[in-house]
Formats: structure tokens, sequence, C-alpha cells
């Protein structure tokens, strides 16, 4: 029988562990390299990347900085410094060229938080949950902009739990533990995937720029479909998956700026209906 | 009004409630947590606090390339603003670099790149704030902020009093001067007592202001070259014999060429003159 609580289980019998977890296992990785490429500097006074995912320089030349961020300063009516301005450009375009929710399933920090709360809400078959419309955090980010334009500081900045966690595991936590854990428990006990996939405004601008990105998971394998509807179940945005999979009429891709093209969706699929792509191969192959 | 158009504008109207709720709440937090406590000073360059809390990223750069590692990034839970870079002078004070790493690594200005000689750096003042506690003013000599201060000299002089206690020896006042203190803190580090009675705080807290109608008559005077009223007539005391008037000084005194004393012939009632004031004097 199939077990609602472990999806994947199907998949890796088919297509073994490690094939049924890649994906899974490339994020991990990208996520812990970062973060150690950032403490490798304080720790064993290596310096790669120096700053925070807010603002960076990597081996001292390349600037990086958040566009969301950036953009809040000019909303603040200050014209930051050149330096700023390219790092923002420079991440700006790769978001662009990746699909911008990459931001959140292979580098934001909190993620290893949000997907193990998931994780356990899978296990532990918790079924009552907040309904709220995922786009409540358009309008969240919309608000955070307001207040910035309004009051002239980074209002959100104060409460930010992205840059909070990654600069806290950097520069020294103090009690933000209870910010991380109180996400953690509103994930799992009251709203499925109610952080990344409802409130974040990060999320949200970073979606923003996932429009034009050629790299999406295709779907052109969607006649073998067995409907288990495990995708589904570990997917953080599943409404991006319906159509793409289940209408004939829809392309066979999820072209969908939520998508966060996490790729678990490849890992626990056992027919293999999935696959990352570039968006106009997968056209063409239409 | 169709059921579909009345079921979007009640949604939409109770999701800009919820969002217009959260976002009075973030406001209300982001303010009360805004404020910069007293000790806490921004680095070298830093705006001005409102603008600074608006320009700074929080990316902590500035805390990396700080040679000296004085600089932090506030935690969640203290009282300076979340993220953004401090230094607690009492702690380990601005070592004032002269290439000040601290300004060109920031990427957005917060720290103001315009700043370039660290003696024009102005992260607050110092203030000797406690005169109750620090020796020099209990007659002591001591002079260590003067001897640590890095503009040495023009931040803090030393400045010769009486000392009314004894009668015969000289305080060695301290005194800041806001023209030439960078607000480094070095003094307060170095402050020798339990708890430092030289402080350096935001200028905002530390700076008086003179109303602005105000006009220093002698300054006015020097700027035009004389003076911009009817001269004042000199006073002319009646005064006794061999007595004249010191308008700018000592006051009453005496003149030494008169031998026709007003004094007892009795030499010991000389000597022994004005003891008794002296010791009224004493506290």
């Amino acid at each position: 029988m199939h077990d609602k609580t472990r999806p994947g289980q199907e998949a890796i019998e088919i297509k073994g562990w490690w094939r049924a977890h890649q994906w899974l296992l490339l994020r991990r990785l990208s996520q812990a390299m970062i973060l150690l490429l950032f403490l490798s500097g304080p720790w064993w006074g290596i310096w790669i990347f120096k700053g925070n995912l807010s603002a960076s320089l990597l081996l001292d030349t390349v600037p990086m900085t958040d566009p969301y961020l950036l953009l809040q300063i000019l909303l603040t009516q200050h014209l930051p410094e050149m330096l700023g301005g390219v790092g923002a450009v420079l991440v700006l375009g790769f978001y662009l060229l990746v699909g911008g929710r990459m931001y959140c399933s292979w580098v934001c920090p909190l993620n290893v938080v949000t997907d193990s709360a998931a994780w356990l809400r899978n296990r532990l078959d918790l079924k009552s949950s907040w309904r709220l419309s995922r786009s409540i955090r358009y309008w969240l980010l919309g608000l955070t902009l307001l207040l910035t334009l309004l009051t002239g500081t980074l209002v959100w900045e104060s409460l930010n739990p992205v840059s909070l966690l990654h600069r806290g595991v950097l520069f020294g936590m103090g009690i933000g533990w209870l910010v991380i854990l109180g996400i953690f428990l509103f994930d799992v006990l009251i709203m499925r995937h109610g952080w990344c996939g409802h409130l974040c405004p990060v999320g949200a601008f970073y979606s923003l720029l996932g429009r034009v990105t050629p790299l999406r998971i295709s779907t052109t394998q969607r006649a073998a479909c067995n409907d288990c509807l495990d995708c589904f179940r570990v997917c953080p945005e599943p409404q991006v998956i319906t159509a793409a999979l289940k209408d004939k009429q829809h392309q066979p891709l999820i072209d969908e700026s939520q998508c966060t093209n996490c790729g678990r969706c490849i890992d626990v699929c056992s027919q293999d209906v999935f696959a990352l792509s570039l968006k106009k191969t997968s056209q063409i192959d239409n | 009004m169709n059921k579909q158009r009345r079921q979007f504008l009640e949604k939409t109207l109770s999701t800009a409630c919820g969002v217009g709720m959260l976002g009075a709440a973030l406001l209300i937090h982001s303010r009360s947590s805004s404020a910069l406590p007293a000790q806490a000073i921004r680095p070298p360059g830093a705006l001005a606090e409102e603008d600074f809390l608006g320009a700074c990223i929080r990316c902590g750069l500035c805390v990396r390339d700080c040679p000296y590692d004085i600089l932090k990034l506030a935690q969640a839970g203290e009282d300076t603003p979340i993220g953004t870079p401090y230094f607690t002078a009492r702690t380990a004070a601005c070592e004032m670099c002269d290439d000040i790493p601290c300004v060109p690594a920031c990427p957005t200005g917060a720290l103001s790149h315009d700043l370039t000689d660290i003696e024009q750096a102005r992260m607050g003042l110092a203030v000797m704030i406690d005169q109750e506690a620090c020796i020099a003013f209990l007659g002591l000599r001591c002079e260590v902020c003067f001897n640590i201060c890095p503009v040495r000299g023009k931040a803090i002089s030393i400045t010769r009093r009486h000392n009314v206690r004894s009668g015969q020896h000289a305080l060695f006042i301290p005194v800041v001067h806001s023209e030439a203190c960078t607000g480094c803190g070095k003094c307060e580090q170095a402050c020798i007592l339990e708890k430092a009675a030289i402080k350096v705080l935001p200028t905002h807290l530390a700076q008086g202001q003179l109303g602005e109608h105000y006009r220093l008559g002698w300054r006015e005077k020097q700027k035009a070259g004389e003076a911009l009223v009817t001269p004042d007539q000199m006073h002319e005391y009646n005064l006794p014999e061999g007595m004249h008037y010191d308008h700018a000084g000592e006051g009453l005194m005496m003149d030494d060429s008169v031998d026709d004393t007003p004094f007892s012939s009795n030499p010991l009632d000389t000597l022994k003159r004005g003891q008794d004031t002296l010791r009224s004097d004493k506290p």
C-alpha cells in the first residue's frame, strides 16, 4: 500500500535511494557550501565570501548585493555606492537567468528549516492547516516597500527571518533562534508551507524575477504519470504542477515563476515524468 | 452586484485589512527597536542615525574589515537596531586607522565614503560626565585621557584650576573640545576608574546649542575691529588712597608702593590676616 506520509518510497524502490534523492542532496550541498564559503573566513581565515547574503564580496573583488534590499535602500532616498549597485546588478542578472526562486531552494538558509517542517508535517500526517491565499506574499512585499518609503528606514530588516538567520549564523544569533523556531512550529502545526509558500516577501520578490528564465522543470513524460501524487506531497508550491502535468492543452512545462526549481519532484517520481530542462528545447519537443 | 464580484471584493478587502494590521504591527515593532542606545557608537563616517538606518544593508563588511575586531553587528534581543554595526568604547574603542578600512568596505555608503581623514570623523563626542568621581577634580594627577587621546592636546586639553580644598595646589582638569574630538572612545576605554568618568555620547546628546540670536560682544568687537555700540565709560571707583581696581583681572588691588598701610603696627596681626576667611572657605 502507498504510504502517504513517506512520499518517494516508490521512487526509492524503483530508482534506488541515491537517484531518488539526488536533487535534494545537490540542494543541501549547495546550501551547505554557500554557508561554508561564508564561514571559512571567520573560522579559518580563508576569505572566499565576506559579508552575508544581504551584501558580500567574493574573493575581495566581486561585489554581490541583494537586489530586494537595494531596492528598499533606494526607496529610503539614499543613493548607494557603486559597489552596492554593481553587486545588485550581478545578482539580479544571475537570478533572471536561473529563475528567481532558485534563491529560495538552493541558497536561502531558512529553506532547510521550512523543508524540515514540511517533512515532519508529512510524517505526522497533520491535516489541519490555515487556508490563506498564496498571493498574500505579494501584498506583504508591497507592504514592506510601502513602509520603507514612508519611514525612510529598512523596516522589514528589523524582522526579516531570512537575513536574520544567515547573519545570525555568521555574526551571532542572540535570541533570533526564537524567530526561527517560531517559523518552524508555524509551518509544522499551523500552516502547511506557511512561510515560504504563502508569506515570505523575499521569496515573493525573487519569484518576480522568475518570469524570463529558460531553466524550468518539464513534464514531457507526463503520459507515464501513475497518479501517485507524491510530487504534490513534496512540492512547496504544488499549485504550479497541476496544469503542466494534467492539462493536455497545457505545454508540458512548469513555466511558473513561483516554482523554486528545487527538483524534488524529479526525485520522488518513480516514473521519471519530470526533468530539469531549458525552456526552448522542451518547447521544440512539444 | 453579482456573486463573483462580491466574493472578489470581500476577499480583497479582508486581505488588505489583514495585511494592513500586520503592517501597523511591523511599524510599531520597528519604531520601538530603532532607537540607538547611548553607549553604542557607530563606525566612523556613519550617516546621521535616521539616514543610517535607511542606508545600512546590515552585511557586516565593515565588521570584517576592521583590523582590530572592535565592530559588532547587533544581535536579536540587543537594544541596538538588529544587524547594524556598532562598538562599545569602554570595551574596545576605535583605533582610528589612517586608511579607515571599514569605510570603503561599506557597499551602500551608510558609512560615507567622503570621509578620508580619520581626524574628521565624528562618531560621538567625549564628555567629562562625572566631575565628582574623576580624580583630577579631587586634586590628584591622572591625565590618562589626555595622554591616550589620538588627537592629543587638541581634543582634550588640561586646564589648571585653583584647588580650593587645599588652598595651595592646582587641579589639572581635562577639558574636551568638540571641534577636534572624533568620538573614538579611547579616553573612555582608558579611564582608570571602576566606571569611566569620561564617556563618549552621541553628539546630539552631548552638545548644547546657544540660541541663534546670541551675539558675543567681544567677538563681534574683534571682528569689526572696534566697539559696535558706544563704548562703555570706564567705571571709576571712589577708592581709598593706595587702592585701585583692576578691571580685567584680580579686582580690587592695593598699590605696593604705598607705605602707609592701614594695618596694625604689630607684625603678627599682618601675618595672621586672612586666616579666618581661608578657614571659612573650607567645606
